[in-house]
């Protein structure tokens, strides 16, 4: 164990927090040295020069919830938390938009922007209480709201970056449009801390609807439950979230349909949603029980996240399957079916040699354009409607290769351009499979890396593509 | 050295795939800014992605720089060419390769036009949401490239947040794909990246494109103040309500009495502003949206509120709104099209700050404008028959943008900054904003060969130090490289 008369002089000089590191401050077992906790954008730069001049590996963290998420670091000689940068520096509510810093709880935000009827519309699952803002926006991730308000990087307006060097720089702004200069933003959002440390980010508001409605029906199998979503949000009720999850391979799926507005619209809709999920289905203000519970669903097993083409469900589901039955796994699958990301998540008791095969035999499963890096491969132009003559299609029936499974995508291709990336999974699991799998274009990936963080000293090794 | 690269090109392109005579490079030798113009050296028009990486490797072979070009409607001279440079233009690349109508994507080649996605989906119910002015024309690779907007980007949002993969050509001539259309690929967010980045990361080959359900409902609501300050109480007021409406637009009383004169929208008679409110959803929600949006303007002072019932009239009423830019052609023989954002609360001041100015400098400015986004498009009017006239309203729009900066603003909601604005740019981002960018385009563009001059005033060299620039760089030096 560390004394604090370890501390390097410069990092103690930089930064009043700063202590040697404890057991419970390792990253997916990854042993740091030294916790240092800037309170300010200043003393964040500072502490990042320090590390720099002492050539530390840095590893930010939020709340610490998915710190475990991703690759262990190569290398983590300090932690850098943001618990202490947790100030909302501004709700303009007239704007629809804050500012605030990286270590503001989500559920303080919620707290502050419900007082004036406002939202940030991500609803991400809690993995446990304490999960911050920065955490989410480098993590990327999002809850059932992604069908209609989509992920951190669509509602990012502006952010404040500490990159590796110290350099403290900004992209965006603080109003919804703009395209002046580029977007780091959506290079940040996402990143893992591979590219710097997030110290403030500017968000679009949304007003808090009045109402909610869930309408929920359990089918008989996934071709049921995805034609049913399909006719959900080809409704024109304007759902914003369409949700399946099935516990088991044999067990029925459910699926969720959310609605949400004023009052007496709400219930209208509820009601023909009602009968567009036909009979069985039930309407209530309460999501239920199983909703968007996505990658919290198993937090100390192994979550795998599938981002597919929305209308190759089924296939996505039998590859699943599939790939479970051979490893003699059944994993629960649940998440935003309509949207086109699933989580599968695996019991932590399973072995590791069968999650690892799971995974690679889900992932040759669902593979096919991807591999070759051409999503549009495996669609000929000819037999899909668009070609020569768009209204040569067929509109009552759909697009010809909407039919659940068989035929994929349009122009009867049968690739399912999609990925599978394992988001967290217990320790003795991690080193024996791939957690990130194929990449597109991982070559301008790495030469991103390369430009940011020259020396690799950012969250090493913990992003896609060995990042 | 752009002639040298004619014969290669020729067996790339085809002899008719290739322009040089110097009459026809004047064809290309602006975008919508018309007032920068350069003939570019040599001009290609590639039919496949192949021929566009083939082009682009023989320019990075050459250290020859490269600019692409889609319809040419930009308003940023973010297309505008080099004379040293080749032009490709993607307008022989329009066809949409698919549409999958369960995923609701659609793959399309760059030159396809904005309206043509949106028609190609019509039959599924579906439609492609960003919507620029331009619509008819202008093409998706360059709405990737300005992450365009439109006016109903206000609920449904920008280019960047209805494009899934991109198929691009790299500065270095490979083909490779961003993203995989899934909106969710593991890795950095290179399609985000790309979007908006003005050409200078590589030239897209085919758009993954979200399609949107068309909406059951729709109502136009067309609503007359007698000045501007009423209208913009209205629009507080409708958003303060939690109301989200797919478009609200503004126009004060010259650029109405431009649009009556272009294309007789006949508004209200004795209008100061006219506000447009676009909602569109579930029948339900905009019938119940419709009547409070009307109370707001009602009690904002309106003293004529219409609602278009069917298309026809739903035209007519954006007519006006859309001739608007050309419109000011006919009460002014020039003008200059801004295009400054600020927080949606600040518009008050901010366009009395512009009314201020204007009277103060004697130059008459237009206001149309996304009132919902605060998006401004100050048109300053001015007379280009006299000299200094022009100095005088470039003066004044420059103005425009500091009260737009001064708020929280940006120089730029939709226009992009292209050759016009790079000078600006310092003004809303520091040295070390401007560098962090810098690395994205090293990362993609060492040789800076792709669209260089535009969006960032004199960059530093990839790999460069800051701050130590004492001589040349040797590459500048060797005459291999352009310093710009």
């Amino acid at each position: 164990m560390l004394t604090a008369d370890s501390v390097p002089d410069a990092l103690g000089a930089a930064c009043g927090q700063v202590r040697p590191a404890g057991r419970g401050d390792a990253v997916a077992g990854v042993q740091p040295s030294f916790v240092a906790a800037p309170a300010s954008v200043d003393e964040a730069s500072a502490v990042m020069r320090a590390a720099a001049g002492l050539g530390l590996a840095v590893v930010p963290r939020g709340g610490g919830t998915r710190l475990g998420w991703g690759c262990p670091p190569g290398r983590c000689d300090l932690i850098v938390e943001t618990r202490l940068m947790n100030a909302v520096i501004e709700h303009a509510a007239g704007d629809l938009v804050a500012r605030i810093q990286a270590g503001v709880p989500v559920q303080h935000l919620s707290a502050v922007l419900g007082e004036a009827g406002q939202r940030l519309a991500l609803d991400p699952p809690a993995l446990r209480h304490g999960g911050t803002v920065g955490g989410l926006l480098a993590t990327g991730v999002a809850g059932p709201l992604r069908l209609r308000y989509g992920t951190p990087r669509d509602l990012l307006i502006g952010i404040t970056v500490v990159r590796a060097d110290g350099v403290v720089t900004r992209s965006g702004g603080k109003v919804v449009k703009n395209v002046a200069g580029y977007d780091l933003g959506k290079l940040y959002a996402g990143s893992y801390g591979t590219l710097g440390l997030i110290a403030e980010a500017a968000f679009r508001l949304h007003p808090l609807p009045a109402a909610a409605a869930f309408v929920t029906l359990e089918c008989a199998g996934p071709a049921a439950a995805r034609s049913l979503l399909a006719a959900a949000v080809d409704s024109p009720l304007a759902p914003v979230a369409a949700e399946l999850d099935r516990p088991g391979r044999d067990a029925p799926v459910r699926i969720g349909i959310l609605l949400e507005g004023d009052r007496d619209g709400v219930a209208e809709r509820a009601e023909r949603m009602r009968r567009v999920l036909g009979a069985g289905a039930v309407v209530s203000p309460a999501p239920p029980p199983w909703w968007g519970q996505g990658a919290a669903a198993c937090a100390e097993g192994t979550v795998i996240r599938i981002a597919f083409w929305a209308g190759e469900l089924v296939p996505v589901l039998a590859a699943t399957d599939a790939a479970a039955a051979a490893a003699g796994l059944d994993p629960a699958v649940s998440g935003s079916g309509a949207a086109g990301v699933i989580y599968v998540a695996v019991d932590a008791g399973a072995e590791p040699a069968a999650v690892a095969r799971f995974v690679a035999a889900l992932r040759s499963g669902i593979s096919g354009s991807l591999a070759s890096g051409n999503p549009a491969s495996g669609s000929p132009a000819s037999g899909s409607p668009a070609s020569g003559n768009p209204a040569s299609g067929n509109p009552a029936s759909g697009n010809p290769a909407s039919g659940d499974g068989a035929s994929g995508a349009a122009g009867g291709g049968h690739h399912v351009r999609a990925s599978a990336v394992v988001l967290h999974a217990p320790a003795e699991i991690r080193p024996a499979v791939d957690m990130w799998g194929p990449v597109p274009s991982p070559s301008l990936m790495r030469s991103v890396k390369d430009q940011f963080d020259p020396e690799h000293r950012m969250a090493s090794g913990r992003f896609a593509g060995g990042i | 050295m752009t002639r040298l690269l004619i014969p290669r090109m020729t067996e790339i392109c085809g002899p008719d795939g290739v322009v040089a005579d110097p009459v026809q490079l004047r064809t290309y030798e602006c975008d919508g800014l018309t007032s920068h113009r350069c003939s570019p050296g040599l001009v290609v028009l590639p039919q496949t992605a192949g021929q566009v990486a083939a082009i682009v490797r023989e320019c990075a072979r050459a250290g020859v720089p490269f600019v692409a070009r889609g319809s040419g409607t930009g308003l940023s001279g973010g297309a505008l060419p080099r004379a040293d440079g080749v032009l490709i233009v993607t307008s022989r690349m329009r066809s949409i390769i698919m549409i999958d109508a369960a995923s609701r994507r659609a793959i399309v080649e760059p030159g396809v036009t904005n309206l043509a996605v949106s028609k190609a989906a019509e039959p599924f119910g579906l439609f492609y949401a960003p919507d620029p002015s331009s619509q008819v024309i202008c093409s998706v690779g360059g709405n990737v490239a300005e992450n365009s907007g439109g006016a109903h980007c206000l609920k449904h949002g920008f280019t960047v947040h209805h494009v899934t993969g991109l198929e691009i050509v790299t500065p270095q001539g490979e083909l490779t794909w961003l993203g995989d259309g899934t909106g969710a690929a593991p890795g950095y967010d290179l399609v985000g990246a790309f979007t908006g980045s003005e050409g200078t990361l590589g030239i897209v080959t085919k758009i993954v494109v979200k399609l949107t359900r068309l909406p059951e409902s729709v109502t136009t609501l067309l609503a007359a103040f007698r000045a501007m300050g009423a209208g913009g109480s209205a629009v507080s007021a409708i958003i303060g309500a939690g109301i989200l409406p797919g478009a609200i637009e503004m126009m004060d009383a010259l650029a109405i009495e431009a649009a009556e004169a272009a294309v007789a929208c006949r508004y209200p008679e004795g209008a100061g502003a006219v506000l447009i409110v676009e909602l569109d959803g579930p029948e339900s929600d905009v019938a119940a949206e419709t009547a409070a949006v009307r109370a707001i303007c009602e009690q904002a002072g309106a003293y004529e509120i219409r609602a278009a019932a069917g298309a026809a009239e739903r035209a007519a009423i954006w007519a006006g709104r859309r001739s608007a830019f050309a419109a000011v052609g006919r009460i002014s023989p020039a003008y200059i099209v801004q295009d400054g954002v600020v927080p949606r609360t600040a518009l008050p001041q901010v366009l009395d700050r512009i009314a201020e100015m204007s009277a103060a400098a004697g130059i008459r400015v237009a206001n149309v404008f996304h009132a919902g986004d605060g998006n401004l498009h100050p048109l300053v009017l001015f007379d280009d028959s006299i000299p200094e006239a022009c100095a005088a309203a470039e003066v004044l729009s420059g103005a425009i943008l500091d009260a737009c900066i001064e708020h929280g603003g940006s120089i730029t909601g939709e226009h992009g900054v292209g050759v016009d604005k790079a000078r600006y740019l310092p003004k809303m981002f520091g040295a070390d904003d401007l560098d962090t960018m810098q690395l994205l385009r090293c990362a993609f563009d060492p040789a800076g060969l792709c669209n260089p001059g535009k969006i960032f005033p004199t960059p530093r060299l990839c790999g460069e130090v800051p701050g130590v620039r004492t001589s040349p760089h040797p590459l500048v030096a060797a005459g291999q490289l352009d310093q710009f």
